[in-house]
C-alpha cells in the first residue's frame, strides 16, 4: 500500500437499475433508469451510519479515492471524505451517486433510449432537484438505507440536501447545506441562461442531437465553463491568482492569449468541453433555475421548510457571490422559524464560490465538528 | 466557590429562563450556557457569535450557533420570536449598544444583560489616578480591548429610562458575591432584566 493512509484508495463504481417506472416532476415518466454510485466505508448493523454526499453541476459519483484504471481520477472531495477525514468512513458509510441526467453513466441524455435505439440526447427529459431526490431515495432503498444520518452537498448539491429534508423528512437525520441557496437570484439565473444560450447556438448542437452528427457542441461547452469559472471565483482570488500577468512577456497586439487568465479559462474551457455533456449541462442549470422550495408557499421559505424535521450545518463563504452568505442566512432564518436545529458558520475564504471544495481549515474544522456530533 | 458554569453570572440568567423557553444568546462564546439551559431546562436555543473560534467550539459542544455580526442586527429574527434574548458581558463590545438593545426587545418578550460596571470603585480609583481601568472584569489595555463602549450601570439605567425600557430586575456582583448596597459603587458586574412597558 503506497497510498496515503487517509485516502480510501481504490474504489469502483458500482450499478443499480430500477424497474418501476418514474413520473418525472415535469410529467415525463421514464419506464427505467439506472444510477451509477460508489460508496465508501461499511455500513454498520444497525444501518443508521450512512452519509450520501450530492453532487453539483459538473461533479459525479465519484467522491473520493482513485480508479485502477485511471490511478489520476481522484475523487472530486476527496480532501473531505476518507479514513481520518472530516467526513470519516471509519464511522460512516458514504455513499455518492451520478444523478439521473447525468453523463458519467447513469441515465442520461448520452444514454440509449429505449423507444428509439439512439442516444436520447435533447429528448431526455428536464429532470429537477425533486426528481433527482426521488431517485436518491430508490436507491437508499436498494441499499437498505431507511435513513440517512446525513445527505450534505455543495452548491446544487446543498440544494438537493434541503430538498431531501422536505421531500423525505423521516429519512434524513442532518442535512449539511454548503455554499447553496434556497433559489436563484435573477443575476444567477442571467448567468445560467448566458450559458445556456452558448451551448443551444453552438452551430453543433443540432436541435441536442449531435451524436447523431457525429459532433458535440465544444464550443458552447467551452463558453459556458469559462463564464462559469468566473463566477466560481472571487475578484480578490483572480487578481491574486493572475493579476495582469502575462503569458508572454510581450503583449502580442491580436486576439490570441495575452494574460494568464485568458489561457486558465481557455484551457478550463477545453477540459470541460472535452468530457462534459451539453445536454446534461443544460439540464442541470435548469434544475439550478427551478429549485424554489418556497414558490409552492406563496414565496414563503419558511412555510416551505415547516416540513423538515432534520438538523442543519449551514455553510457559506464570505467572497462567495454567487451564492452568497445572504442566500445562506435566508435557509438559516426560516430553518429558526420552525424551531429547527441550526448551526451556522460563514468562513472567510478568498476563494469564492470553489470554496466549498477546498480544504480550508476553519471550513473542515466546523464539518469535521459536525460530523463528529452526529450519532451513528 | 465555582458553579457549574464557570461563569457566576450563568446562574442569575439561568434562574431567569423557564423549562422549554425559546432563547436567543448574543456573543454566546463556546455555547456553555445553552448547554446548561438545554441540558437542565429544555430550552430551545440559538446562539450567535460572530468569532470563528466560537462558532466551532458551539459547533463542538452541540449547540445551535449562527454566526452573524451582531452590529449588523438581528433583522432575520421575527417579532416576539424568543421569550428571552440574553446578552451576557457583551453589550460593552457592540458599537450601536442603542439599536441592539431595541432589537432585542423586538425579537424576544424579555432580554437579559450582563456587563462590567465601569462605575464600580477600583475603575473610579484608577481614573481618579489618572489611568484607564485595567481589572478582573476590564482586563484588557485601551489599547488591545475588545470593549468599544465603557458605561456605568447608572448610564444604562439612564439609557433605559430614555428609550422605554423597563427594568423588571437588577443584580450586582463584586467577584462572585452580591452586592446589596450602592450597586453602582460596589458592583462589578451588573445583571439586568429588561422588558418594554405594557
Amino acid at each position: 500500500m503506497d497510498e496515503a493512509n487517509d485516502s480510501v484508495g481504490e474504489v469502483a463504481p458500482q450499478r443499480a437499475h430500477f424497474d418501476t417506472p418514474i413520473t418525472l416532476a415535469g410529467g415525463a415518466v421514464l419506464p427505467a433508469f439506472e444510477l451509477v454510485y460508489e460508496t465508501y466505508g461499511e455500513l454498520n448493523a444497525a444501518r443508521s451510519n450512512a452519509v450520501l454526499v450530492c453532487h453539483a453541476l459538473s461533479g459525479n459519483h465519484h467522491v473520493a479515492g482513485r480508479h485502477a484504471d485511471d490511478p489520476k481520477n481522484i475523487g472530486w472531495w476527496d480532501n473531505l471524505v476518507g479514513p481520518g477525514k472530516p467526513l470519516d468512513t471509519r464511522k460512516f458509510f458514504v455513499v455518492g451517486v451520478n444523478n439521473l441526467g447525468g453523463c458519467y453513466g447513469s441515465t442520461g441524455p448520452v444514454s440509449t433510449n429505449p423507444a428509439t435505439g439512439k442516444p436520447w440526447g435533447a429528448d431526455f427529459p428536464v429532470v429537477i432537484v425533486e426528481d433527482w431526490v426521488a431517485t436518491q431515495a430508490r436507491l437508499a432503498d436498494r441499499l437498505g438505507i431507511d435513513a440517512w444520518a446525513a445527505v450534505v452537498g455543495g452548491s446544487l448539491g446543498g440544494m438537493q440536501a434541503l430538498q431531501w429534508t422536505l421531500e423525505y423528512p423521516g429519512r434524513i437525520r442532518h442535512a449539511l447545506v454548503i455554499a447553496s441557496a434556497p433559489k436563484l437570484t435573477a443575476q444567477n439565473i442571467a448567468f445560467n441562461e448566458v450559458a445556456r444560450q452558448a451551448i443551444l447556438t453552438d452551430p453543433d448542437f443540432h436541435g441536442g442531437h449531435y451524436r447523431e452528427h457525429g459532433v458535440v457542441p465544444a464550443r458552447g461547452l467551452r463558453l459556458a465553463r469559462m463564464l462559469g469559472h468566473i463566477t466560481y471565483l472571487s475578484d480578490d482570488q483572480m487578481a491574486e491568482k493572475f493579476g495582469r500577468k502575462l503569458r508572454q512577456s510581450v503583449l502580442n497586439f491580436g486576439y490570441d492569449v495575452d494574460f494568464e487568465i485568458e489561457s486558465y479559462l481557455r484551457y478550463q474551457g477545453d477540459k470541460f468541453a472535452g468530457y462534459f455533456d451539453a445536454n446534461t449541462y443544460l439540464i442541470t442549470t435548469k434544475a439550478l433555475d427551478y429549485f424554489d422550495p418556497a414558490r409552492d408557499h406563496d414565496g414563503n421559505l419558511a412555510a416551505a421548510l415547516a416540513r423538515a424535521r432534520a438538523k442543519f450545518l449551514v455553510v457559506s463563504f464570505s467572497t462567495d457571490w454567487r451564492f452568497a452568505p445572504e442566500r445562506s442566512r435566508e435557509i438559516v432564518y426560516g430553518l429558526v422559524h420552525n424551531r429547527l436545529a441550526v448551526s451556522y458558520a460563514e468562513i472567510e475564504s478568498m476563494a469564492g464560490h470553489d470554496s466549498f471544495l477546498l480544504d480550508d481549515p476553519r471550513y473542515h474544522a466546523v464539518m469535521r465538528a459536525y460530523f463528529e456530533g452526529i450519532a451513528v | 466557590m465555582t458553579n457549574v458554569l464557570g461563569r457566576f453570572d450563568f446562574d442569575v440568567i439561568a434562574k431567569w429562563i423557564k423549562p422549554g423557553e425559546k432563547v436567543l444568546d448574543l456573543g454566546c462564546g463556546d455555547g456553555s450556557l445553552l448547554r446548561y439551559l438545554r441540558d437542565e431546562k429544555g430550552v430551545l436555543g440559538y446562539g450567535v457569535d460572530n468569532d470563528a473560534d466560537n462558532v466551532l467550539a458551539c459547533i463542538r459542544n452541540g449547540v445551535n450557533v449562527i454566526q452573524i455580526d451582531l452590529d449588523a442586527g438581528l433583522s432575520g429574527f421575527e417579532d416576539g420570536f424568543f421569550d428571552h434574548v440574553v446578552m451576557s458581558l457583551s453589550l460593552q463590545t457592540v458599537r450601536h449598544t442603542e439599536q441592539l438593545l431595541a432589537e432585542m426587545l423586538r425579537v424576544g418578550r424579555e432580554a437579559v444583560v450582563s456587563f462590567p460596571n465601569f462605575g464600580q470603585r477600583s475603575h473610579r480609583e484608577a481614573i481618579a489616578k489618572g489611568r484607564m481601568p485595567v481589572s478582573e472584569t476590564l482586563p484588557y489595555q485601551w489599547y488591545n480591548s475588545p470593549n468599544v463602549r465603557f458605561f456605568t450601570m447608572a448610564d444604562f439605567e439612564a439609557l433605559c429610562a430614555e428609550r422605554g425600557i423597563v427594568l423588571r430586575e437588577r443584580l450586582g456582583f463584586d467577584g462572585e458575591a452580591s452586592v446589596s448596597e450602592d450597586l453602582n459603587l460596589n458592583a462589578s458586574i451588573a445583571v439586568y432584566r429588561l422588558g418594554t412597558a405594557g
